[in-house]
């Protein structure tokens, strides 16, 4: 049978990442060294690195067998079949709406007009939540510095991910609601989770022992 | 000129529709050899018909109104139209009753997400067999078809649709926080499902079962670690795969099939034993089954049911793959 092959996401998540899989027993050096290739053949397995919302394609159609990203990901997109298998407690961060810093227009939009106009790179998760709160929403669907939106009129308010708060706090802006807690989470394809069940188990349970040193 | 078709559907051509026609006639020829007649249905129900299979995942996603006003349903899968088709054509003849299928079905899944909103599917119906042989009788036919099909490994997970069901109850896990745990279970979310469990207050050690009973699949092994773990739920459904597994090996037909604890299929109408097709050739799952008892009673017939349905576009890939041919 062919190596078992990870999917490692780059980005922020890449450091913790590499950590975490020397600490499992996955030699990541080749990887440290700034390389250009996208996929490695180290210890046994196969890692290769994508972006951090690719993990759950890649992984959904075997093209790997497990990965790691982020749950606001696998939130976003949430009808990707992936089993989540482990929590691996780093990349933590909170989902919020937020708006600018001592300004009303926000509640001042969905008083008078019964509606929002948010900016986010999130429009999934977004609209799920505001629904299950009850509120409407237009939501104005961006790809980067979000935080931008708000200062220039394209949205009363944004919903992102906020780690220690600071580029909010730089751009005047301050979380008004906490919408969910994302961390790092181990994933594994449905048809490997049952056809190399070893090997995935032990690989589960010696990230689940090194994520919690 | 260019002349779009709707995303989620796709043209077949001549080489292709070749390869196919052989993988139909293969198959059918297994079904038919073992006494399974062929039968058709049409592809437009009454919607009332199709969510009698409850379950959303049953429900059809393509629903209009005809021409006097009546809801039409394009059918989600082949069960519920052939359980509809038994009840109202043979409740008066002797059971069992063994039917066979190919036909195509309808599910609006998103484009790009590897999957089809029309898809050929190719199964058995065995309906008013008693429970355990008639389980047993499906899972060889359907290795009979995988052997024909040329997936010489392509794995069975057998798992018991009950299991959860009855194992929430005996923990006193009900209403909102019941469905929670399901749907973690459902999309195999072991983070979400240890969070709900936890929320539930069944106290640290039953949350650490539970989850641990979903990771147990493998031989025979398993159903002793289970029966580890305890509680009556589990001893009830351990002896349902163990007698299922045994009779299995008895007829020597239960190397390629992995008994699996943490097996919950989608649509709603299984219940007891459930069935899923893996190969290793393919990321995606190749098809399922199981028992379906609950259905039958639906349509005003009490008798027991089981069948599988296999994804034939699936079966097809990794057909190819397996023989080297490639096949995306």
């Amino acid at each position: 049978m062919s190596a078992l092959k990870i999917a490692v996401p780059r980005g922020a998540l890449f450091g913790e990442t590499l950590d975490v899989l020397d600490a499992a027993g996955i030699e990541t050096a080749e990887l440290r060294g700034g390389s250009r290739s996208l996929i490695f053949e180290t210890s046994g397995v196969t890692l290769v690195t994508v972006r951090p919302s690719d993990v759950p394609i890649y992984v959904e159609a075997g093209a790997a067998d497990v990965g790691i990203t982020g749950k606001d990901v696998l939130l976003e997109q949430s009808d990707r079949v992936v089993y989540e298998l482990l929590d691996l407690g780093y990349g933590r961060c909170r989902m919020v709406l937020a708006a600018r810093t001592g300004n009303d227009r926000l509640a001042e939009a969905q008083r008078r007009l019964g509606t929002m106009r948010i900016a986010t790179k999130y429009p999934r998760i977004a609209e799920r939540y505001f629904e299950s709160t009850g509120r409407q929403v237009e939501l104005v669907e961006v790809k980067g510095s979000v935080e931008l939106a708000p200062l220039v009129g394209l949205g009363d308010g944004i919903v992102d991910l906020v780690a220690t708060g600071r580029t909010l706090e730089e751009n005047e802006l301050e979380v008004r609601e906490e919408i969910v807690e994302c961390s790092a989470r181990f994933v594994a394809n449905r048809v490997s989770h049952k056809l190399r069940a070893a090997e995935i188990d032990e690989l589960t349970a010696n990230l689940r022992e090194a994520s919690r040193r | 000129m260019i002349h779009p078709i709707p995303p989620g559907t796709r043209d077949v051509l001549p080489d292709e529709m070749r390869e196919l026609r052989r993988l139909k006639q293969a198959l059918l020829e297994v079904f038919e050899g073992r006494g399974y007649g062929q039968v058709a249905t049409p592809a437009l129900e009454y919607d009332e018909v199709m969510a009698r299979g409850d379950g959303r995942a049953a429900r059809s996603s393509y629903r209009f109104f005809d021409e006097s006003g009546e809801l039409l349903a394009l059918r989600s899968d082949m069960t519920v139209p052939i359980a509809r088709l038994v009840a109202g054509r043979y409740a008066d003849s002797e059971p069992p009753y063994r039917l066979c299928y190919l036909a195509s079905a309808y599910r609006a899944v998103r484009p790009q997400s590897g999957q089809l909103r029309e898809f050929e599917q190719a199964g058995v119906e065995l309906i008013g067999a008693s429970a355990a042989e008639g389980t047993v009788e499906v899972i060889e036919v359907l290795e009979a078809a995988l052997d024909a099909a040329g997936l010489g490994q392509a794995v069975i997970g057998l798992g018991d649709a009950d299991l959860y069901r009855q194992l929430l109850e005996e923990l006193g896990v009900e209403g909102e926080a019941r469905d929670g745990v399901l749907a973690s279970l459902a999309t195999h979310d072991l983070v979400g499902l240890e969070e709900r469990l936890t929320a539930a207050g069944i106290g640290s050690e039953r949350v650490g079962t539970c989850v641990a009973l979903t990771q147990l699949r493998g031989g025979r092994e398993v159903l002793e670690q289970a029966r580890g773990l305890g509680g009556a739920a589990v001893e009830r459904a351990i002896a349902r795969i163990g007698d299922t597994y045994e009779e299995l090996e008895h007829r020597g037909a239960a190397d390629r099939v992995q008994i699996d604890l943490g097996l919950l299929r989608d649509l709603g109408y299984y219940s007891g034993a459930i069935l899923e097709v893996y190969d290793p050739a393919l990321g995606y799952v190749l098809g399922g089954g199981g028992r379906y008892d609950g259905l039958m009673k639906r349509f005003g017939l009490d008798l027991s049911a089981a069948g599988f349905g296999l994804y034939l576009g699936r079966v097809h890939t990794a057909q190819l793959r397996e023989q080297g041919r490639g096949g995306s």
